[in-house]
């Protein structure tokens, strides 16, 4: 339909699009950036900076593993105990709630997004963590056995972390999933209804019938944990070692950016740090996109149908 | 008649369920707002907002420093990203389906994903390294960096629900689209915009990461642009992981602070939407 702007449009056209393309300029110089300010420690390591185990400044042996290990860690688990709540509260919103409460509760959950990162981790220091450590000094000694609970009782550590994440990604996960619902055709749950079905049986096809969008909720949740950073750094212990154990402090590649950044003497040391948020840079990239994706799936029609409209007119279709 | 009865209990469950899971998620929020409330008031004064930081063993220190230096930080950070943010928006809206306009909204959902210490470490490289001096200045592109995409998107959603007539009735009138937009379909969206700037506003208050090596840092009060400058944010982490009970203190004034400041941005963001639509729908 938009025919080529008229001349007197021009300069309307221009600006705006000069100025729309800048925010495509700024992600590209990012990506260009941290490529950029990265080169010696990619051309120094390769690819053996994603496998490498070992940080060792003061050697000038960099490897990015273990906050790999713990970024991708700590926000699966974070995801873990984050999806079955924040689906709960999607529902509850979306299809259970008594409408006059609904709005409150709305902006109560949002609320949980609006608290600065930096107040979860005063709180994970002086509220939380101790709490974990109480917990985990009363844990019963043959569950200390196991691989996922060894390790100190701090307090500090893998735990903390989780949870604090867990608590942090609920508002955002919740938000998209209610969207989703939302989008969901009321036919399909008055046909639910109308078959005899309960609440629950509604609710479960209306999830079925939105499972992608939900899905990219999730994967939204799962991009925001991984680049969180302070929450993180100030209870996770900060501590590049790789372990399946909730008791032992850990290292995200958030973290050690937050941390060690400002400390950076040499310039290897430096690109190294460059490079560890390039490869954060990319993999919230991927998750991201591949959030949107399934979201933006969502939001056309379901599946193409197979019936031709009676008489499509010429030059209209699409 | 068994499995019915089966059926509906194993409904009631889940949707009792549900409702706990609102109740899980709202329990930390009232834990955390109480903690704050309660632990921030204790050291929260008027020197608080008027003195500087007083050296370890010393009491009565404050955090003007840090306010005055949030305050300049959100300022820079709006004055670069609410100009590109608001007009980016109207790109994306005023010409949507365009390959521009989803390159836009892509870009802007993409960097509303990257994460803030990213953000941090490129504006490091573009506006720290290049004049070998944390500053001011950087602080504020990395905060305006991180508000543009919050700022194109709402423009954009705001824009799109202006009435398709409005915009008509301009260009039967003889309004080049511009002009039309301008005068007719941009002041229609006007308080929802601002509005959702205030809101991106409150939030950027609220970050540190991008900060810590961009703002860096700085004990004294200072107002130059080129200088390293305090936040409340950052001074908040510093004395968070301190050891001692006074910076402590100090540190739950300032989350005090910072959640007082969000929250009600939140709600006043909130009371003015509410009205808005009353007023949309009232017509």
């Amino acid at each position: 339909m938009a025919a080529l702007p008229k001349r007197r449009d021009l300069g309307f056209v221009l600006l705006t699009g000069g100025v729309g393309l800048s925010v495509v300029l700024v992600v590209a110089a990012i990506a260009f950036e941290l490529v950029r300010q990265s080169q010696l420690s990619i051309a120094k390591f390769g690819l053996s900076f994603w496998t490498n185990g070992i940080w060792d400044p003061v050697s000038g042996e960099f490897g990015a593993r273990p906050f790999i290990w713990g970024t991708l860690y700590s926000s699966v688990l974070a995801l873990l105990l984050a999806t079955p709540i924040s689906l709960g509260i999607a529902m509850f919103l979306s299809e259970l709630c008594p409408q006059r409460m609904r709005q409150p509760l709305i902006f109560l959950t949002e609320l949980l997004a609006a608290i600065p990162s930096i107040v979860y981790g005063l709180w994970g220091i002086f509220v939380l963590v101790p709490a974990v450590r109480a917990v985990q000094t009363a844990f019963p000694d043959f569950l200390r056995q196991l691989p996922l609970f060894t390790g100190p009782t701090a307090g500090i550590g893998m735990m903390s972390a989780v949870l604090i994440l867990a608590v942090m990604v609920i508002p955002f996960t919740s938000a998209v999933a209610r969207e989703v619902l939302k989008s969901v055709p009321v036919a399909q749950r008055e046909a639910a209804y109308a078959l005899g079905a309960t609440q629950w049986e509604a609710i479960r096809a209306a999830l079925f019938y939105a499972r992608t969008g939900i899905i990219g909720a999730v994967m939204l949740g799962f991009g925001r944990a991984l680049g969180e950073t302070m929450a993180v750094t100030m209870v996770i212990g900060n501590n590049p070692q790789i372990s399946l154990s909730l008791f032992q402090p850990q290292y995200t590649m958030a973290a050690v950016l937050a941390n060690e950044f400002t400390e950076a003497a040499d310039e290897l040391y430096l690109h190294a740090l460059i490079e560890v948020g390039l490869v954060l840079f990319v993999i919230t990239l991927l998750v991201n996109g591949a959030s949107r994706l399934l979201i933006w799936s969502m939001n056309r029609p379901p599946r193409a149908r197979k019936v031709e409209p009676v008489a499509a007119p010429l030059g209209e279709a699409a | 008649m068994n499995r019915d009865a089966y059926r509906r209990a194993k409904s009631t469950v889940i949707v009792w369920l549900c409702g706990l899971a609102v109740v899980i998620a709202l329990l930390p929020l009232a834990f955390i707002l109480f903690f704050v409330v309660s632990q921030g008031v204790l050291s929260l004064n008027l020197g608080f907002f008027t003195n500087l930081p007083v050296p370890v063993g010393e009491t009565g220190g404050g955090m003007a420093n840090a306010i005055v230096g949030t305050l300049i930080l959100i300022g820079l950070g709006g004055l670069f990203a609410v100009p590109i943010g608001v007009i980016s928006g109207i790109y994306a809206a005023e010409f949507a389906g365009t390959k521009l306009a989803t390159a836009v909204q892509f870009a802007a959902d993409t960097l509303n994903g990257v994460p803030s210490i990213v953000i941090g470490v490129f504006v490091y490289g573009v506006a720290v390294l290049p004049f070998k001096q944390f500053s001011a200045f950087a602080g504020g592109v990395a905060l305006g960096v991180m508000m543009i995409p919050i700022i194109t998107r709402t423009t954009e959603e705001l824009l799109k629900l202006v009435p398709v007539s409005l915009r008509e009735g301009a260009l039967a009138l003889g309004a080049t689209r511009g002009w039309a937009t301008l005068t007719v379909v941009l002041p229609a969206a006007a308080p929802g915009i601002i509005t959702g700037i205030v809101l991106a506003l409150a939030r950027i208050a609220g970050e540190t990461a991008p900060l810590l090596f961009t703002a860096f840092n700085n004990r004294f009060l200072s107002v130059r642009l080129d200088q390293p400058i305090s936040s409340l944010t950052v001074q908040v982490f510093t004395y968070a992981i301190s050891p001692y009970e006074d910076w402590h203190r100090q540190a739950w004034a300032g989350a005090l602070v910072l959640v007082t400041l969000v929250l009600l941005c939140s709600v006043l963001a909130r009371v003015a939407t509410r009205r808005l639509e009353r007023l949309q729908t009232g017509q």
